[in-house]
């Protein structure tokens, strides 16, 4: 079993790369949680170069997501969009669109920016095109806004209310997951069980 | 064989068996100014102690490209993978002449609602040792009621695709002899 965590920035102090080390811990140990950082070798999208062997980044893009029961993409945003070389990749991915490697595959989006908003806007768009892949897009959502002010030195979030959103979004991504594995809830992460019950204890309220 | 005209007033007694080759069951929606039609071409269906039921593959539907056909099936859309047939069941049928209502519930993307289809019903015709009676049908659901929820704004800021949807039943059904 396998979470495919994809980071839209390719700087190595991003903190959008840091929320998905951070999501790493709330995962279920069963799971194995795969940082995509090979973004920056994919290719800008030809359909020329769009053949069989493929770039043999696209080519390990392309396994890494078949082979992911569930993905996790962060994303920042450039100009109220998503940036280019995840849009780029994401591009790659989807292709040939009717067998591609995103259909039906459970996948969830947050985002961090130095702005107030966390990338609402590039989470918007990066939800749509994931949707028109087939992908199955879930609802659930993290924007860590001034991300910036929001990791201590060792990248930990310090920000307890965006951690226990994130542990939510850990579960709606696991629940739409279909990996028997998962079907007990013990398997879950000890913060994302939290954050269910606290979920479920607000339902209930 | 005869028919007389009281067995026109009613729904032919009888176990019909839809014909899949020759029937039809698509949609109709507006999209961007102009109409947007598909089928689906595996589809099932019976007439039989006057209840009408009938299902469509949802991995059949046929359109003219098979990019939107992809599209169509996923999770923005009928979601085939875990909602793979769409289900009619009648639970009412009135008939007037060759016009005929069909009450009943319908199931698109796991979610069942009511519905009622209006349209005509032929009279039974001989055809080789049976017999085929055509019955075509038509109604309009908002797509959203079922949570088939994608669009997207054009340009003008108005939505792309219509949340009314036409459905078409263009349906042969045969008795065996």
């Amino acid at each position: 079993m396998k979470l495919l965590a994809i980071s839209g920035s390719l700087r190595r102090d991003s903190h959008n790369t840091k929320l998905l080390r951070t999501a790493e811990e709330l995962v279920p140990a069963v799971m194995e949680f795969q940082v995509w950082d090979r973004l920056k070798e994919i290719p800008p999208y030809d359909e020329e170069d769009d053949v069989q062997p493929a770039p043999p980044a696209v080519a390990a893009f392309r396994a890494a997501i078949a082979e992911a029961d569930a993905i996790l993409i962060s994303t920042p945003e450039y100009n109220f969009s998503i940036p280019g070389q995840l849009k780029n990749a994401i591009d790659w991915a989807s292709r040939p669109h009717a067998t591609n490697v995103l259909r039906n595959k459970p996948v969830a989006v947050i985002g961090a920016s130095t702005g107030a908003f966390g990338a609402v806007w590039s989470q918007a768009e990066l939800r749509k095109v994931l949707g028109a892949t087939g992908a199955r897009v879930v609802d659930a959502d993290v924007a860590l806004g001034h991300a910036h002010t929001k990791f201590g030195e060792n990248g930990e979030l310090l920000d307890e209310a965006a951690r226990d959103q994130l542990a939510e979004v850990v579960v709606t991504l696991l629940a739409e997951t279909p990996a028997p594995q998962l079907a007990n809830a013990d398997l879950l992460g000890e913060q994302a069980r939290e954050a269910r019950s606290v979920a479920g204890n607000v339902v209930a309220a | 064989m005869s028919i007389t005209t009281e067995e026109l007033q009613i729904v032919p007694v009888g176990t019909w068996t839809l014909d899949p080759i020759h029937s039809s069951i698509g949609f109709e929606v507006a999209y961007m100014g102009g109409t947007f039609r598909g089928d689906f071409n595996d589809v099932d269906g019976r007439l039989a102690d006057g209840r009408l039921e009938g299902s469509a593959r949802v991995a059949s539907v046929q359109v003219k490209d098979e990019n939107l056909e992809a599209h169509l099936q996923s999770p923005d859309f009928f979601d085939a993978e875990r909602h793979p047939v769409l289900r009619f069941e009648s639970s009412d049928i009135e008939r007037e002449g060759d016009e005929v209502t069909v009450r009943g519930e319908i199931e698109i993307k796991g979610v069942t609602r009511p519905v009622e289809l209006k349209g005509t019903i032929g009279a039974p015709t001989p055809k080789g040792e049976g017999e085929v009676l055509a019955v075509n049908l038509e109604t309009v659901i908002d797509r959203t009621n079922f949570g088939v929820n994608w669009n997207m704004p054009l340009p003008d800021g108005k939505p792309a695709l219509s949340n009314d949807v036409e459905l078409t039943a263009t349906l042969f059904l045969n008795r065996e002899a």
